[in-house]
C-alpha cells in the first residue's frame, strides 16, 4: 500500500507542471553540514537549458543519481517523489535530482 | 533545492502549534555568482544555520521531512550549508 503522501505528491507536481528538465551541469556543490538524507550524495549545480542549449535562470542544487559530472548535458528530475525515489531515499527532503545523462537530442525539423 | 543566503530570523509567538520549536529564518534565493535570483521567503530551518550563510534549500511537501519526526507544516526548509561551489571553467 503507497504511504498516502506520494498520491498527494504526485497529484501536486501535475499541477504544478514539475516535469523532468533537459540541464547542463555547471558546478558543484560542498556541503559538510547538511541534512542526513544528503549524505554521501554528489550534489550538482545544475542549469536547465534551452531548446538551442543556452542556459536559464538561477540553478538547481540536485542529488546526483548517475555519476554526472561538470558539463554533462543531464535529465532533471523537478519533483520532490521523483526525486528522492530516484536517490533511493524517500522521506526525505529532496526536490531535484540528476536521473540522466543525455547522448543526443533529436529534433523534428 | 535552490542556493540562498540567509539574510535574518523571524520570531512569532503565536502561531500554529506545528512550528513550534522551529527556527525561521529569511533567506534571499541567489545564483551561483550570488547575485539575488528571487524574493525573499521564510524557511524552517533544520540545520542550524546562522546570518550570512550561504545555504540551500528545499521547497514544497519534501520541505517538512527536514524536520522529521516532527510534522512540521513548513513549504520551505533550509537543508544544508554551503561549504564551497565549485563551478566549470568560464569556457
Amino acid at each position: 500500500m503507497r504511504p498516502w503522501w506520494e498520491s498527494w505528491i504526485q497529484l501536486r507536481s501535475r499541477a504544478r507542471g514539475d516535469a523532468v528538465l533537459i540541464g547542463r551541469v555547471i558546478g558543484e556543490v560542498v556541503a559538510s553540514a547538511k541534512h542526513e538524507s544528503h549524505a554521501g550524495q554528489k550534489l550538482l549545480l545544475v542549469k536547465t537549458l534551452d531548446l538551442d542549449d543556452r542556459l536559464t535562470g538561477a540553478p538547481y542544487v540536485a542529488v546526483d543519481s548517475v555519476g554526472a559530472g561538470v558539463g554533462d548535458r543531464v535529465l532533471l528530475a523537478m519533483d520532490g517523489w521523483a526525486a528522492m525515489t530516484a536517490v533511493g531515499r524517500p522521506r526525505s527532503p529532496i526536490d531535484a535530482a540528476v536521473i540522466g545523462i543525455v547522448d543526443s537530442v533529436d529534433l523534428a525539423d | 533545492m535552490r542556493l540562498g543566503r540567509v539574510v535574518g530570523s523571524l520570531w512569532s509567538s503565536v502561531k500554529t502549534e506545528q512550528l513550534e520549536g522551529v527556527r525561521l529564518l529569511l533567506i534571499q534565493p541567489i545564483d551561483e555568482a550570488g547575485a539575488n535570483a528571487g524574493r525573499t521567503l521564510i524557511a524552517a530551518d533544520a540545520i542550524g544555520a546562522g546570518a550570512g550563510d550561504t545555504i540551500y534549500w528545499c521547497r514544497g511537501k519534501e520541505a517538512s521531512f527536514a524536520m522529521l519526526p516532527a510534522a512540521v507544516g513548513a513549504d520551505a526548509a533550509v537543508v544544508g550549508i554551503v561549504d564551497s561551489i565549485t563551478l566549470a571553467s568560464a569556457g
